[in-house]
């Protein structure tokens, strides 16, 4: 196993005269960064992440993050637009190889297993480490397909009825099984907002990861298909270990147990939530979370 | 010639008229209390003033020199002695054809009388004060207009919303252009389609299995009994243009994948213009491409494995003829694979698809409506198609399916009836109008078809 790093919180090193006032002032804050505040590991993790730099092109997105992903628990990554928290979840499945420009060095790994390694196969830590985009994307095929995709692209299934077993409980454990049982041919683009990220979902632990990633994934739906999503969130717990970038603190402060606040690429604090919400150990976060800025 | 001296004139005038239009405005606005008190800017009201100018003058202009050569022969025929004038219409036509030709100091077909001198002498001096009537009038609508836009410019006249208006109606016009070509195009092979069936039946023409379009022109003349079955064209065509899809579809698209989803950025910006050039060779390179290299290619390699292949084989115009449509459906199915949200690729390799099994699962059935257009908009091309047939596939109407065999298509067709000296009531010569008429229908379809499939695949996405 590794060893644990403790990254001692380091209050008041730096101390900004004013905070709140703009990219300049936020920009310095960060120059002299002292260390991510809080304890970054976990008892448990599903990931460990060591020293993560991302750059796109010239510019760097994320300086020298660390952070664990624990089992059966939800972390929330917040912090203001263009902070590196969505680039973050997209190094822990490798999603960012997609772009060209953009580079990754540090260790990452899942179960001990560093996913960067030249030798490790993308295509089945993609299906142990899910991923629920921002904007829900259905495939325009029926809802029995979209959610049959992952499975009989990996051969989970040895004949048609095992597909469907995989489909329904998928369906199930997404609170989608019951509002769509009777129309499964149907196209998932024709289902509203809220059952398309659910379907997505669904599409997601057909594949049965160890990991769900979620961008922001409640961010072009409504209040009410909010609720469910969150609650289906806190159901999933107990099977995935699950990350989720929001901008939203009420959602982090609802679903999460852990939550890490980054700022201009780096990981700023991290913590249980309800210390974070209620005694944040470092200036920034706490003019984040009251509002000051962001 | 002196029509164009004339436009000319009228456009300095419309210049001059700008000008004035334009200052009057300024001191207008001047006296007011500044531009702010004009309705419209001061340019405006120049484009007012050239409007009155230059409009009604060359409204007149157009109309003038549409009529005046009717009136001017009208005016000659009246004049002509009695016995010339009851002859018959055509021969009457010749005769005004020899007046004008030795007007204008042509060549003339018979020896010049007394009378047709007069005649012709009387049609220059006609046209010359027509044409002089016309400068005058002209010009001074022009200045007539100068003078009516000077009084109507005031600083409560909305000159932008008027000049603006008469813009629009250009507009309009510019945009029926197309329409009434097309109508008008389709009405007169129309008319001239039913002078054919009136000779041959349409179910003779639709069904006949010959096609031998050679008429008599003399009674007596030997071997030449025209036969008008269709059929053999259009099966000529339908082979060609399948032949070509066979070469273009898989081609053109595995090279739409490459490019768009595998290709690097440097590759792709040489390699996709250099494709694109393929559309921009002259149809007519393609054919002697087709006829001088491929063709003997492909004979010699049939007989090679003992196969009997024709010189001039659908084989060789069809490859060609695809290897001439792949760009339209690289481009095409290109354009339509960019336009695959990038949220269901990112979709698919988020549950660990594979690079190839996101362009075969999820890319190409979004893309399929977009491709299936494209594909028809080139079918549609492959069918019209002429110049690589006529060099590649031969005349000869086979009723056959045998790609090695010489066929021909109703392209082809077309062009060999209308090419040389024609009479224009013979079924001949008519039968072009009539394929045109059904090649015309068939791509008609085939582009509405394609239409409707892109516009759906476009609410799928936007």
């Amino acid at each position: 196993m590794h060893t644990t790093i403790q990254y001692m919180a380091a209050e008041n090193t730096l101390a900004p005269a004013v905070s709140g006032d703009g990219g300049q002032a936020l920009a310095e804050d960060s120059r002299d960064f002292a260390g991510t505040v809080g304890d970054v590991t976990v008892a448990n993790p599903a990931m460990t992440a060591r020293n993560v730099n991302v750059w796109y092109g010239e510019q760097q997105a994320i300086i020298d993050t660390s952070l664990d992903i624990g089992k059966s628990q939800v972390i929330s990554m917040i912090g203001p637009s263009g902070c590196g928290k969505s680039t973050f979840i997209r190094c822990l499945n490798r999603m960012n190889d997609t772009i060209d420009s953009c580079r990754v060095t540090g260790d990452i790994r899942l179960e001990g297993q560093n996913i960067y390694d030249k030798k490790l196969d993308v295509v089945p830590l993609r299906a142990q480490v899910g991923m629920v985009f921002q904007k829900p994307n259905p495939f325009p095929k029926s809802i029995y397909d979209n959610v049959a995709y992952g499975p009989r692209i990996h051969g989970l299934a040895e004949d048609k009825q095992g597909v469907d077993e995989i489909v329904e409980t998928s369906l199930s454990k997404a609170g989608l099984w019951d509002e769509v049982k009777d129309r499964l041919g149907e196209p998932g683009t024709g289902l509203s907002g809220g059952q398309q990220q659910r379907l997505c979902i669904a599409r997601t632990i057909a594949v049965s990861p160890e990991v769900i990633l979620m961008d922001e994934p409640c961010s072009a739906l409504d209040p009410i298909a909010t609720a469910t999503i969150e609650e289906l969130i806190d159901e999933l717990r107990q099977h995935y270990a699950i990350a989720i970038v929001t901008h939203s603190m009420q959602q982090a402060a609802r679903v999460s147990q852990r939550t890490a606040y980054f700022h201009l690429g780096r990981l700023i604090e991290v913590g249980a939530t309800d210390d974070i919400f209620t005694n944040p150990g470092h200036r920034l976060t706490e003019d984040y979370i009251t509002g000051r800025f962001g | 010639m002196y029509a164009v001296i004339l436009v000319l004139i009228l456009l300095a005038l419309m210049a001059v008229a700008y000008q004035l239009g334009r200052r009057r405005s300024q001191s207008m606005a001047g006296r007011a209390g500044g531009i702010r008190k004009l309705h419209s800017l001061p340019g405006y009201y120049g484009f007012y003033a050239a409007i009155w100018c230059g409009l009604p003058a060359l409204l007149v202009l157009l109309v003038w020199l549409a009529f005046q050569s009717i009136i001017v022969t009208k005016m000659v025929v009246a004049d002509l002695p009695l016995a010339t004038r009851s002859l018959s219409e055509a021969e009457l036509g010749l005769v005004i054809n020899d007046i004008r030709n030795l007007a204008e100091g042509n060549i003339v077909s018979r020896d010049v009388s007394p009378e047709m001198q007069a005649a012709a002498d009387h049609y220059t001096n006609l046209n010359r004060i027509g044409s002089a009537a016309l400068v005058v009038v002209a010009i001074s609508m022009a200045l007539l207009g100068i003078a009516l836009g000077w009084r109507f410019i005031s600083p409560a006249m909305r000159a932008r919303n008027q000049v603006e208006a008469v813009v629009k109606a250009l507009l309009v016009l510019s945009s029926t252009i197309a329409i009434f070509t097309t109508i008008g195009i389709l009405l007169s092979v129309l008319f001239e389609s039913i002078r054919f069936f009136r000779m041959i039946p349409l179910s003779e023409f639709l069904f006949g299995l010959q096609w031998s379009p050679q008429m008599a022109i003399r009674v007596d003349q030997v071997g030449s009994s025209g036969v008008f079955g269709a059929l053999p064209l259009f099966l000529g065509t339908v082979l060609i243009s399948l032949i070509a899809m066979l070469v273009a579809v898989p081609i053109g698209l595995m090279s739409a994948i490459y490019l768009s989803e595998y290709a690097g950025r440097r590759l792709r910006a040489v390699a996709k213009p250099l494709l694109e050039i393929l559309a921009g060779i002259p149809t007519v390179v393609y054919g002697f491409f087709a006829a001088l290299t491929v063709a003997p290619v492909i004979r010699d390699s049939g007989s090679l494995i003992g196969l009997d292949v024709s010189s001039e084989s659908a084989l060789a115009a069809g490859v060609v003829m695809g290897i001439m449509i792949i760009p339209f459906i690289s481009s095409l199915s290109d354009d339509v694979i960019n336009a695959v949200p990038q949220a269901l690729r990112d979709a698919s390799f988020g549950v660990g698809a594979t690079h190839s099994e996101t362009i075969r699962q999820v890319i190409i059935p979004a893309a399929l409506p977009g491709i299936v257009g494209g594909v028809l908009l080139a079918v549609s091309r492959a069918i019209g198609e002429t110049m690589i047939v006529v060099m590649a596939a031969g005349l000869s109407a086979n009723l056959t399916v045998n790609p090695l065999e010489s066929v021909t298509t109703v392209t082809v067709q077309i062009v060999t009836l209308l090419v040389g000296d024609q009479e224009f009531d013979s079924p001949k010569t008519l039968a072009a109008f009539a394929l045109g008429l059904m090649l015309f229908g068939v791509t008609l379809i085939l582009n509405i078809v394609a239409l409707q499939v892109v516009r759906k695949y476009r609410e799928q996405y936007e």
